[in-house]
């Protein structure tokens, strides 16, 4: 969009933040990382997808809108409770099905199980709940430009908590919370900075 | 079943519910809980078959029927419950499915709001009792109620310090759910319902939850003063009240209301009788009340089906055309009055006899009896007779048409069911009384109903009640017209006093919601953070040693610049007023505190720390562009400061700073941090302890830290979705402006 550095480099920098997230995803149980720090790395590099081609284009390379994948995530770690509930007894016990008791009492095998489904789903979470919550602000980016075109005008801060979606009129793409629109005397304004080619 | 219990045993049946807190699902069938279930089933079937023929052109029928149902379902389980956390679940659930079928003609807003007023007034009182009842399990050591008695071998309650709590608080929920003085003003309103539920609920079976409840923990609670005045004296004035604003009304069905409260507070009066006598004659009239009761609103409800009203002075000489109406209701008012050879004529000699054995005032409870008893015949000659005689200068009220069968069933049973049971006194008595008082008594008590008691001071006061009654029945319309002056002038109204605390509340409400929650981020902010550095510094000032001994720590000089960057940042973020650099500051700071994560070793916390820290910028940079800009101030620069804001911060930082200091203090227990560590490996197969508790060993908090995570997430989406888009280049696959916020995302 408005910077060719940034666009070319997300091209090369977002599959492999991606990557290195799983990687982090996996690698968690034995060194730093894990789940909540996997899932944090995905949702940058989501997040630097949506700076450099826009929400749009963010939105459209997820399989699933953000808060569906949050909600597949939270139900990825109640299934690993109940995994746990139903193998174990206890709820959340762990249960790896790949490992083998040897004879000399050590357990062998690939330690992949229960937990790692839970680790997935907190991942799952934190890339959903992140993108979500950053996407539906960058909305509302998108309305203030719109909003900026009419003459400086002030809006109750209460009224976003009145206003549906569906009132319309000139008024509708105002922002809420108060914020005059008009240029600002006092700073240039970061979003033009941030948001400028638009 | 009967015989077993008649013979005085019981039955019980019991599945673990919350085993670890000694609340099992555990019903137990005794003499007192076999009366009332027999009640809630055998009036239940009958008001079952009459509600059917009543709604049956109407819309909502299965409604009605299902919610009586599952009423009849909670009643049940009420009365056979043994654990009171049980108990409680169903007493509440008798609450919701009374408010629903109060406020079953939802679109009146009559019925609306006494039913919101039924469900507040129950509902304090279930909240009190549940206080109670945990307290009475806690004191007792068990939650089964059948363990709790003395000749269980529970401690006895009464000397226990937490005795009176315990008692208020029972009987709170008790007076509310059974509508004693000074709560009686709902159970009226509750009128509001149709009449087959006014029937079901409000005479025969719900109002009677909270004797139910006082009758089952009389040998646990009960043989105190206390309890003996507070009970004798609370029903004597609810069957005051009930019966003289009884005369008041012109409703019938209103009249009949009244006279359930008088019923009620003669209950709860022998209850606090606290003899044998006395809970014989409790038991008695529980029973019998039900029956004429029941038949009685029955009628009534026949009566307005079939020409249209309710009201005393606009029926006359029903009976030529509805002579076998007329013969129910006289069965049933002349069990009501107490004639021979109805079991109510038993049930008033018992209640004289018990009156006169009772452990506080005998002389006192018997004339309120022999008062409220000639009430009473006054008001079985108002519903039996005044509908159904021909009056003088009144046209006869037209019959507009004809009830089907199903409303005949139950009130002619229930009528007949009163002169059988007088008749044959002992097909009560043995099998139902007298387990039911022995249940409530806590010893052994041998209960005979008969007739003909011999020529005794019961009988002459009798006599006089029926004198007294007679004499008040035909100077009812005077007495009508007194108490109708009087309410003009204005009496004291427990419900004014209501209503006005709940519009207090109301009141009280609103305002704490406008200041707390303004609707400005500063506002909110403001009170949040003032709160944690109140709590703070209440917890420091409350300490035991006072303020911690607090000495520099010893850093080392690349740990101190660190700290000085962090400082630096924090600094700026509030001095500047550029948005920009401001969120650079922002980042300096979390930057800093990241590398002294790395610093003392917490790696996982510090790559956790980086990364929140890049995203929290990009959010921030995203979000601050929609905060409005508080408007920098003018004049020098002490004018410009946000005092406010600055004492509030910096007592919140300096409490932080000194709870860490003084946690630090305390020397570090290892012994979960060893546990961590030796059991990571061999149980949980990892090595990256931080991780391994997060996902294994404490993963129940992690899941309800990403369920708050997911749920904060989809309410903030929300929320921002509910602002319009209308710019329709940004719609991926062309959809029109206004449907934006389903776009995907």
């Amino acid at each position: 969009m408005n910077s060719l550095i940034l666009t070319a480099a997300a091209r090369l920098l977002v599959p492999l933040m991606v990557a290195f997230s799983i990687f982090i995803l996996l690698r968690g149980h034995n060194e730093p990382g894990g789940g909540f720090i996997g899932g944090l790395i995905a949702a940058t590099a989501f997040a630097l997808y949506a700076k450099a081609r826009g929400t749009e284009a963010a939105c459209a390379a997820l399989p699933l809108t953000p808060a569906a994948i949050a909600v597949t995530g939270l139900a990825g770690a109640l299934a690993a409770a109940l995994w746990g509930a139903l193998a174990t007894g206890h709820v959340l016990g762990g249960v790896w099905p790949l490992l083998e008791t040897a004879p000399d009492g050590t357990k062998e095998g690939l330690p992949v199980g229960s937990i790692l489904l839970f680790d997935v789903g907190v991942y799952l979470v934190v890339v959903g709940a992140v993108l979500a919550i950053l996407f539906g602000l960058e909305d509302d980016v998108i309305d203030e430009d719109d909003g900026a075109e009419d003459d400086g005008r002030t809006v109750n801060a209460r009224a976003d908590a009145d206003g549906g979606p569906g009132d319309g009129g000139p008024g509708a793409g105002t922002p809420p919370g108060g914020l005059t629109d008009g240029p600002d005397p006092g700073t240039a304004r970061p979003g033009t900075t941030l948001e400028g080619g638009r | 079943m009967i015989p077993a219990i008649a013979a005085g045993g019981a039955l019980a049946w019991s599945v673990p519910w919350m085993p670890g807190l000694g609340v099992a699902l555990s019903f137990r069938v005794d003499g007192l809980g076999l009366v009332f279930a027999l009640l809630v089933t055998g009036i239940g079937a009958f008001v079952m078959l009459y509600a059917a023929a009543y709604f049956r052109t109407h819309p909502n029928k299965a409604r009605v029927m299902a919610l009586l149902a599952a009423f009849e379902a909670s009643m049940l389980g009420l009365v056979l419950a043994d654990n009171v956390i049980a108990l409680f679940v169903f007493w509440e659930a008798t609450t919701i499915t009374s408010f629903l079928l109060i406020g079953f003609d939802h679109d009146k807003a009559e019925a609306r709001d006494k039913a919101l007023q039924a469900l507040l007034v129950t509902g304090l009182g279930g909240l009190a009792l549940l206080a109670g009842l945990i307290l009475l399990g806690g004191v007792a050591g068990t939650y089964e109620m059948s363990a709790m008695t003395p000749e269980a071998g529970a401690p006895a309650l009464p000397g226990h310090a937490l005795y009176p709590a315990i008692l208020v608080l029972v009987l709170l929920g008790c007076f509310t759910k059974s509508a004693q003085v000074p709560f009686h003003f709902w159970l009226p309103n509750a009128m509001a319902a149709p009449t087959p539920i006014s029937a079901y609920l409000h005479s025969a079976t719900m109002v009677k939850a909270g004797v139910y409840l006082m009758a089952r923990l009389s040998p646990t609670l009960g043989g105190t003063e206390a309890w003996q005045w507070t009970l004798t004296l609370v029903g004597a004035a609810t069957m005051l009240v009930g019966s003289i604003w009884a005369m008041r009304q012109t409703d019938l069905k209103l009249m009949l209301a009244y006279t359930t409260l008088m019923a009620l507070g003669t209950a709860t009066m022998f209850l606090g009788g606290d003899t044998p006598v006395a809970i014989a004659a409790a038991s008695t009239f529980i029973v019998v009340h039900a029956l004429y009761k029941a038949a009685l609103f029955l009628v009534v409800g026949l009566i307005d089906k079939t020409t249209g009203t309710r009201e005393i002075d606009r029926l006359s000489g029903l009976g030529r055309a509805q002579p076998l109406l007329w013969a129910v209701a006289a069965l049933a008012a002349l069990s009501m009055a107490g004639f021979p050879p109805f079991i109510g004529f038993i049930g008033k000699e018992l209640k004289y006899e018990g009156a006169l054995a009772v452990a506080s005032e005998p002389l006192v409870v018997a004339g309120a009896a022999v008062i409220a008893n000639a009430l009473m015949v006054a008001a079985a000659g108002l519903v039996a007779l005044a509908p159904f005689r021909p009056r003088a200068g009144r046209a006869t009220t037209p019959v507009k048409g004809r009830a089907p069968v199903g409303m005949w069933v139950g009130p002619i049973v229930f009528a007949l069911a009163g002169a059988v049971f007088g008749i044959f006194p002992d097909l009560l008595g043995r099998p139902l009384i007298q387990p039911m008082t022995t249940a409530i008594v806590g010893e052994p008590a041998s209960i005979y109903l008969k007739l003909w008691h011999g020529i005794n001071v019961p009988l002459m006061l009798s006599v006089a009640t029926f004198a007294l009654g007679v004499g008040l029945y035909f100077a009812l319309p005077r007495l009508r017209a007194g108490l109708a002056a009087a309410e003009a002038r204005g009496v004291p109204s427990a419900e004014a006093a209501w209503e006005a605390g709940v519009a207090a509340m109301k009141r009280f409400a609103a305002w704490q919601t406008r200041v707390i929650q303004g609707g400005r981020m500063r506002v909110y902010l403001f009170v949040e953070i003032g709160a944690l550095a109140a709590l703070l510094w209440g917890a420091i000032a409350l300490a035991e040693g006072g303020l911690p001994a607090v000495a520099p720590p010893a850093m080392a000089l690349f740990e101190w610049g660190l700290v000085a960057l962090i400082a630096i940042g924090a600094i700026a973020v509030v001095l500047t007023r550029g948005r920009m650099v401001a969120i650079a500051a922002l980042g300096i700071v979390g930057a800093g505190v990241a590398i002294l994560f790395v610093l003392y070793g917490a790696v996982d916390v510090a790559m956790t720390q980086l990364l929140v820290e890049t995203l929290f910028i990009v959010i921030v940079a995203v979000a601050l562009l929609k905060l409005p800009r508080v408007p920098a101030g003018e004049g020098p620069w002490w004018r410009r400061v946000r005092w406010g804001a600055l004492v509030i911060a910096g007592a919140t930082g300096l409490a932080v700073t000194t709870t860490l200091l003084a946690v630090l203090e305390i020397p570090f227990d290892r012994r979960i941090t060893t546990f961590f560590e030796q059991a990571a490996v061999p149980d949980a197969f990892g090595r990256n302890i931080v991780n391994v508790i997060l996902v294994d060993f404490r993963a129940l908090d992690t899941l309800g830290e990403i369920a708050v995570v997911v749920i904060a997430a989809l309410a903030a989406a929300a929320l921002l979705a509910r602002r319009p888009t209308t710019r329709p280049e940004v719609m991926a696959d062309g959809a029109p402006a206004g449907e934006g916020e389903a776009r995907g995302r």
